[in-house]
């Protein structure tokens, strides 16, 4: 027979409490999120139409009425983006794995405990100061702000994101399907190409993906190395704008219709981090359905 | 008893006089070729013996069972023999381990290439998240199999021996882990026979199948007996009674903590007539 025991409602008092507590601090962490997002959809959408990803910068004209019209666009700072970003992902993303399977497969030795280390202090390295360390390095050397030494300041942000998790989600692959691969005669290197990295791979991406958001996002590196500019640029040894150079320039700047493109660039660069999330995670979803 | 359960009844009854009856042709191993052989075999991890002076040999074209209870170091002679202990620090093997003449623990033998001559098949399924035919195909393309006619014949003939091939033949190209556990094991067999290694090392195979499961594997290793050396690590007597022509039983020195070899004969007089009062302690119940 079974009765209830004397505690029976204190027990169920406190799981429902701390269930509350639980979902309480899931809100409450939610609701900044929510509050930014739809605050930027809300301000950005406006701003969003043909001229927007059309044009570049033109000049603000003040109409026969006092208003100030013509905001022009951002699509120099759409193609500098992608083109900078894309290229700091070049560098960083072969660097960054490798580094991370180095980490994982060979963990024992002195060499692992350094870079091991190095990656943490480097990721925890102010973006700031590896934009004044690209900036002292590039830019003052080739005398010239250039895309190329965004690219590497944001590829040096890239590489320890990418790196530790690399290192962790392979240490998660178990060790019995090295084992299995071992006995079938597979040498390390053809274990970890064809067994490890694969298995692992959905989990790289992931850690590839934050890193592309973290650099799509940073702006502090890139005002020291891109600098900026006002046309649709394609040369690599030339300054270029990027969307979060604009987003920092139009907010400003005293017109509103300036003001207004600053909020469709930011929300345009909420959605460029959120269509290629989603797309990378579509394409490399595990497949064992 | 239902009709159907009783089908079932004597059908594994069935099987198992068959099985019966191919351990039967086979009391007889003196004759056979040495393929492994251990001669005062030592294992150990970083100062810790776990394996002290093996000697034993393993037959050609025969089935041996290791048996012993838990820690008396069947696994770790079973991974000693394709050196799967490589890549633990501090693990070493000394005195003289064979196969086919040469010690497998001397300076030229490379463990990449001793392990496309020894297969292995885990305790607990390990299938790769590849598809079916890839798991399979792994092996093959190791040792430089690239014509996709030659590989999926192949891949059929070993899934037809793993006796898998009729319940994945519509689905060689999904993923693997889709298979439920016994099946996956049966994967695993596959795929280590598919390269035609000359020794097969079970560990446990069966621990986590079910007895009809079981039963399908046992078949199998009487029938890969006639291609390949077997060597069998189980916790399961019966399984060793059943399922193998020679026996050794191993035992952890209390003293020592290593693991010793108290007895090795034909897998007929180790179950009826044992000459080492541990061993028949064991095989009777009495121990462990």
């Amino acid at each position: 027979m079974i009765t209830q025991a004397t505690n029976y409602r204190r027990r169920k008092l406190v799981d429902y409490g701390m269930r509350g507590l639980t979902i309480g601090a899931t809100v409450l962490a939610l609701i900044p999120l929510v509050l930014i997002l739809s605050y930027v959809v809300f301000r950005g959408a406006g701003a969003l139409n043909i001229a927007f990803f059309t044009q570049a910068y033109e000049p603000p004209v003040v109409g026969l009425d006092g208003e100030v019209g013509n905001a022009g666009g951002v699509l120099h700072g759409i193609i500098g983006s992608l083109i900078i970003v894309g290229i700091a992902l070049i560098m960083a993303l072969p660097i960054g794995i490798l580094a991370g399977v180095f980490l994982a497969e060979y963990p024992s030795n002195s060499v692992a405990t350094v870079v091991r280390f190095c990656t943490d202090v480097l990721s925890a390295a102010p973006s700031i100061v590896i934009g004044v360390a690209a900036y002292v390095l590039i830019v003052q050397r080739t005398h010239q702000f250039s895309a190329l030494a965004g690219s590497v300041a944001l590829a040096v942000l890239m590489v320890p994101v990418i790196t530790r998790t690399t290192e962790e989600i392979l240490k998660l692959v178990p060790h019995t399907m090295r084992e299995a691969a071992m006995a079938l005669g597979a040498p390390k290197w053809w274990q970890t190409l064809t067994v490890v990295l694969p298995t692992a791979m959905s989990g790289i991406m992931t850690g590839v993906l934050l890193a592309f958001a973290r650099a799509t996002g940073e702006t502090a590196p890139l005002l020291l190395t891109v600098l900026g500019n006002n046309n649709v640029s394609v040369k690599l040894l030339e300054p270029m704008a990027a969307l979060p150079l604009l987003t920092y320039k139009y907010t400003d700047t005293p017109f509103p219709a300036q003001n207004t493109l600053a909020w469709g660039t930011a929300l345009v660069l909420t959605l460029l981090v959120l269509t290629v999330n989603l797309s990378v995670r579509w394409a490399t979803r595990s497949r064992t359905k | 008893m239902s009709e159907a359960r009783l089908l079932t009844n004597t059908n594994s009854l069935r099987r198992n006089v068959a099985v019966g009856a191919l351990v039967r042709e086979r009391e007889h191993t003196d004759t056979l070729a040495h393929k492994l052989e251990a001669k005062n075999f030592n294992f150990y991890y970083g100062t810790f013996q776990a394996l002290s002076d093996i000697s034993m040999v393993m037959r050609e074209h025969s089935i041996t069972a290791i048996i012993g209870p838990s820690g008396c170091g069947k696994s770790t002679l079973l991974r000693a023999i394709n050196r799967m202990h490589d890549q633990t620090p501090g693990a070493r093997g000394n005195g003289q381990l064979m196969l086919d003449g040469q010690n497998i623990y001397g300076p030229e033998t490379d463990a990449v290439l001793l392990r496309r001559r020894i297969g292995m098949v885990f305790q607990r399924p390990n299938v790769f998240a590849k598809s079916i035919f890839d798991n399979i195909a792994y092996g093959l393309r190791i040792a430089g199999w690239h014509d996709r006619k030659q590989l999926a014949a192949r891949v059929e003939q070993c899934l037809r021996q793993a006796a898998l091939w009729d319940e994945v033949k519509d689905r060689l190209h999904s993923s693997a882990l889709g298979l439920s556990g016994g099946q996956q094991q049966r994967l695993c067999i596959a795929r280590a026979i598919a390269p035609r290694p000359e020794v097969l090392l079970m560990d446990e195979p069966c621990s986590a199948l079910d007895p009809i499961a079981t039963l399908k594997v046992e078949e199998l290793m009487l029938e890969l007996r006639r291609e390949y050396t077997i060597v069998i690590v189980t916790h399961n007597m019966q399984q060793a009674a059943r399922a193998s022509d020679e026996t050794a039983f191993m035992l952890m020195d209390p003293a020592t903590r290593s693991g010793q070899l108290i007895e090795f004969g034909p897998t007929n007089r180790i179950f009826t007539n044992p000459q080492d009062k541990r061993t028949e302690d064991y095989v009777t119940g009495q121990f462990g």
